[in-house]
């Protein structure tokens, strides 16, 4: 069957399955777009900026076990597109992002809406392509998305010039993919998961330490087998949560620079450190110096070999697929009956840090705390909702204070920490769950970063509800400016706010302000049941003097916590 | 510590910008980069000449091998390897000069590629210590311009690099 170029660009996505493209015409995609027109497949969601557009495919890879998808056009478009596909490589997500690109000819030659997409993006993409020959089209996709979706995922661009987009060739979908140069390991290396064992049945003080690995492999279930077999404690990373089920008494919180008390100490004095899917970094042990001060051996599972012994000496490295190393762990473990005993002084000094409660916080009937909210949050959703966040304190408080016992419940940017990511992502959320509650726990300095997209959320329909945590000030800067710059607040106050709730109004939308603490659960009963089919924006009036708590500053060691209570 | 790491990397354009942009945006030192088609017109070998600590090499070559183009990695400077790498210099030879200069590339076992009245070029081709003590050797004042290709290597022996 001879097809265009676009045609088959069309034809390979529906091969794919893909549900949902989210993207935004312009002149290099029209040939793409006109195709799109013909069908139904594939239904396109028109968001307001491109790099909404990668959000909301990556709020929807995030939710699912699939691949996102978008579709952008060539210059500005592409551009405006790099902070998403930048905010998915940090995390690991997988997405296929198709750009296109000025026609073969005008290439290099300065041509309207030219950018070199494939340079650009070349340091934020697990790959990325430009497709020469409309007869390669139909391998680079499918070579597309097994790149993005096998190993350790990620972003894949296909820049498509738009010439290639008209030419025609014989159209077939390859059955399969095979890269000499791309082979990712998923079993684990059966010594080394012996050694790991040995090390598990002999620690006197154990700790496990699960990220987003957990999540991107599914396995959470093997995960949760393995950590009460053992009886050992568990802690998330801010990337990890929901893996492990917050409720449960084995779980310690969140570690890192705002993780709780218990987590990070027993992090620092465990002897043996079942580390899982989780690479280490600077917002979760600070100063690999200091953490490294304290003697233990370190079981790292990891399918990127890269992320072991990054940023801290491994003693067991174990290259794999964290369900299946995890998997065949378990049976080694259930083998030999361990011993809950042999951790028994460990838990009492785990319970003795316990007591410190370090997530206690200072309610008040006058001013609404912003924690108070996301408990609230947690109690009126019953704790099932998809919280979507953007970045500063809110996200910090909702990973703190919504315990999430399912994966793929919990939607942040953390590694690149993108303001604006909350809203899109949460698009892609709703329309993969469209009957779900789906919460964007954001602030006002973050949600005007992508404001825009209420204009998409009217278009779809998308019941989704914005938590707003407006405290007047970019928050987390302003904590950072009391604690380290003497109160200076630089740039960090924003005057001349808007009236989020008419602005929502506006878009056709519901919107409330909530200033009183005995008013916050009655207006998020009324947002999430009441008006459960409309968007409700909820532009919570908190105090704007609040800081998160506990905390390590950057670069001290994860010992050095600031807890609340000190202060 | 001094460092020559081969690869095998597909022949396609963008796989060496691939490898140059990993080691500027990593941080990485490169002293040298050599790349050329192998036997096999769709493969490439690459050497880089780095240094590092242990740690930073570990990091550089398992970097390298997540790159979706690299086939294969090597550090050729684990174990016995032979490296080389080509020198073309020219030289102002006239008077005594002319002499002394052929005599010591003869020393350096290296040839006179091209002869004018008043210059000389000088082939020369050794590891990158050989090419270094030839140019500590000569009149710094007479180097009219050194053009140097970077180092190559290959394992001694039964070390094989190849799909």
């Amino acid at each position: 069957m001879v097809l265009t170029g676009a045609e088959i660009v069309v034809r390979c996505l529906q091969e794919e399955k893909v549900e949902y493209l989210f993207g935004y015409p312009g002149g290099a995609v029209l040939f793409i777009y006109d195709e799109l027109f013909k069908q139904d497949k594939v239904r396109h969601v028109l968001v307001r900026h491109e790099q909404a557009a990668v959000h909301a495919a990556d709020g929807y890879a995030r939710s699912t076990e699939s691949v996102g998808v978008a579709l952008v056009t060539s210059g500005p478009g592409a551009t405006n597109a790099v902070t998403g596909i930048a905010t998915a490589y940090m995390d690991s997500i997988p997405l296929v992002i198709i750009s296109g690109q000025v026609p073969t000819p005008a290439i290099g030659l300065d041509a309207f809406q030219e950018v070199d997409m494939v340079g650009i993006t070349r340091p934020c993409v697990k790959h990325n392509f430009l497709v020469k020959d409309v007869k390669d089209i139909a391998a680079t996709i499918k070579k597309a998305f097994y790149i993005a979706r096998t190993g350790r995922p990620g972003p894949v661009v296909v820049d498509i010039p738009k010439d290639i987009t008209a030419h025609k060739c014989e159209f077939s979908y390859p059955e399969s993919v095979s890269l000499r140069s791309y082979n990712p390991v998923v079993k684990g290396h059966h010594g080394q998961i012996k050694k790991a064992a040995q090390l598990l049945f002999e620690a006197k003080r154990p700790m496990i330490y699960a990220g987003g690995g957990v999540v991107l492999s599914n396995a959470s279930e093997q995960l949760t087998k393995l950590a009460r077999t053992l009886g050992f404690p568990v802690t998330n990373t801010l990337m990890g949560l929901g893996s492990y089920p917050a409720s449960d008494k084995q779980f310690v919180g969140m570690l890192g620079m705002h993780g709780t008390y218990e987590a990070n100490m027993s992090m620092h004095y465990c002897d043996v450190l079942l580390a899982i899917g989780a690479r280490f970094d600077d917002r979760v042990i600070g100063d690999p110096k200091h953490f490294q001060a304290e003697p233990r051996k370190i079981i790292h599972i990891d399918i990127d070999p890269s992320s072991i012994s990054k940023r801290v000496k491994v003693d067991v490295p174990i290259v794999g697929d964290v369900k299946e190393v995890l998997e065949e762990l378990t049976r080694l473990i259930e083998a030999e009956k361990p011993n809950p005993e042999n951790a028994a002084a460990w838990w009492r000094q785990i319970g003795e840090w316990r007591d410190r409660k370090c997530m206690l916080y200072r309610n008040s009937e006058e001013v609404i705390k912003p924690q108070f909210v996301v408990q609230k949050l947690w109690e009126v959703t019953g704790g099932d909702a998809f919280v979507t966040t953007d970045v500063g304190q809110h996200q910090m408080w909702a990973a703190q204070y919504y315990g999430f016992d399912k994966p793929r419940r919990w939607i942040t940017s953390g590694g690149l920490g993108t303001m604006g990511f909350g809203l899109p992502a949460a698009m892609g959320v709703q329309l993969a769950h469209p009957d779900k509650p789906v919460a964007v726990v954001t602030g006002e300095g973050s949600i005007q970063m992508c404001i825009q997209e209420l204009s998409t959320c009217k278009q779809y329909r998308l019941p989704i509800k914005v938590v707003s945590l407006n405290n007047r000030y970019l928050g987390m800067v302003r904590q950072w400016q009391e604690f380290f710059h003497g109160n200076r607040y630089s740039e960090s106050y924003m005057d001349s706010l808007p009236d989020f709730a008419k602005i929502a109004e506006a878009y056709g939308h519901r919107g409330m302000q909530i200033t009183k603490p005995s008013d916050v659960e009655g207006a998020l009963r009324e947002a999430f049941i009441t008006h459960k089919n409309d968007l409700v924006f909820l532009d919570f009036q908190v105090d704007s003097t609040e800081n998160v708590y506990p905390m390590v500053q950057g670069g001290k060691g994860l010992t050095e916590m600031i807890l609340a209570e000190e202060l | 510590m001094r460092h020559v790491i081969s690869l095998l990397l597909e022949n396609e354009s963008g796989a060496l910008s691939r490898v140059s942009g990993l080691f500027s945006a990593r941080g990485y030192n490169i002293e040298s980069l050599t790349v050329a088609p192998t036997e096999d017109a769709s493969m490439s070998r690459m050497t880089i000449v780095t240094s590092g600590s242990d740690e930073v090499i570990e990091q550089i070559t398992k970097q390298l091998n997540k790159l979706i183009e690299v086939v294969k990695v090597v550090d050729l400077s684990e174990a016995a390897y032979i490296e080389r790498e080509l020198m073309l210099i020219k030289v102002r030879a006239v008077a005594k000069d002319r002499e002394e200069l052929k005599r010591m590339a003869d020393i350096f076992r290296g040839r006179v590629v091209d002869v004018t009245d008043s210059t000389y070029v000088i082939e020369l081709t050794g590891t990158q210590d050989k090419l270094d003590s030839f140019i500590n050797a000569i009149d710094p004042a007479l180097i009219l311009e050194t053009v140097r290709s970077g180092v190559t290597g290959v394992g001694r022996g039964d070390r094989i690099l190849k799909v």
